[in-house]
């Protein structure tokens, strides 16, 4: 907390000015360590999840593990609330509920989010996580549906 | 004794079939009909907010979505295909870094169809879960669909 990292509006401006997600993924190991690419649809986030080997969990089908589909959702929105919104701070995890609706492919993975409601303390957002059909890189086909509530702008303790 | 057998090559096995939860340094301490118990060393990638210093809960779902698989797995009794149909996770307070993240998950309910699993997540004190979740999975060997398995009752 001593260590004074680049700011989320410094990290904010970059993308928007530049289209580089450097400073944001800093800001959040995690999405560097799944390697989240981030870029700008009309405006909208749109989070990319390259495949990797490492993310299989099934290694018979073989399909991406849940686990990772779920993690990657859960970042995608929380860099979808850091990029729209004027955050401060990271907004924190209140929950996470997900709907898995077919096994992922050893492939490349996308998410998109909405918020559906933006409170003074709680942002809801809802994920859409989704693959390209096999074969039909002009179809996709849904993943998995999930919903998060993360709490905004709250004090250090304010969860705990 | 068969039973005893498949927990033995679920734990044994469990990190080479599941390549993510190897690379995450995850391992079962614990595996019976009655649940899973695992653990995942700290490291610093899995932070998700580096100003407070707080792990991203992504990673803490994904160690319960594969305890709470082997919790469904164990209660069964044998391999099976058991995709996860949903997962619910709620962050009860922020995990911490330098901490290792333990799990312990438990299959309550097992029908031919589905199994009903409920898990929590720790750093120091399982009675301070960091997190509680609820999940279900489908059994492939249930309802009308082609049999994966020859199926003597035990």
């Amino acid at each position: 907390m001593s260590a004074v990292p680049a700011s989320l509006a410094d990290a904010r401006r970059a993308v928007k000015d530049r289209g580089d997600f450097t400073l944001l993924r800093q800001r959040v190991p995690y999405s560097a360590f799944l390697d989240v690419q981030v870029t700008l649809e009309g405006g909208v986030p749109r989070c990319r999840l390259p495949f990797r080997p490492a993310l299989i969990g099934n290694s018979v089908l073989p399909a991406l593990h849940g686990g990772v589909v779920a993690g990657f959702m859960e970042n995608a929105a929380l860099l979808h609330l850091l990029l729209l919104l004027d955050e401060r701070k990271v907004p924190k995890s209140i929950d996470f509920s997900i709907d898995y609706l077919r096994s992922a492919n050893a492939t490349d993975t996308y998410a998109q989010c909405d918020v559906a409601r933006q409170g003074r303390r709680v942002a809801q957002v809802q994920i859409r996580c989704w693959q390209d059909e096999p074969g039909h890189p002009e179809r996709t086909r849904d993943v998995a549906l999930a919903r998060a509530h993360f709490l905004l702008g709250s004090p250090d303790d304010e969860a705990e | 004794m068969a039973q005893t057998g498949f927990l033995e090559a679920l734990r044994d096995n469990f990190t080479r079939v599941i390549p993510f939860s190897h690379d995450c340094g995850m391992v079962i301490d614990r595996i019976d009909a009655q649940g899973a118990d695992a653990r995942m060393p700290y490291r610093p990638e899995w932070l998700g907010d580096t100003e407070r210093g707080l792990v991203h809960t992504g990673i803490i779902t994904a160690l319960v979505d594969t305890v709470s698989g082997l919790a469904a797995l164990a209660a069964a009794g044998r391999f099976e295909p058991m995709p996860t149909l949903d997962l619910r996770m709620d962050y009860l307070r922020p995990a911490v870094p330098d901490k290792t993240l333990y799990c312990r998950a438990e299959c309550y309910r097992l029908t031919r169809s589905i199994a009903f699993v409920r898990a929590r997540a720790w750093q120091d004190d399982a009675a301070e879960p960091i997190a509680v979740s609820q999940s279900t999975f489908m059994r492939a060997s249930g309802g009308s669909r082609r049999a994966l398995r020859p199926a003597p009752k035990p």
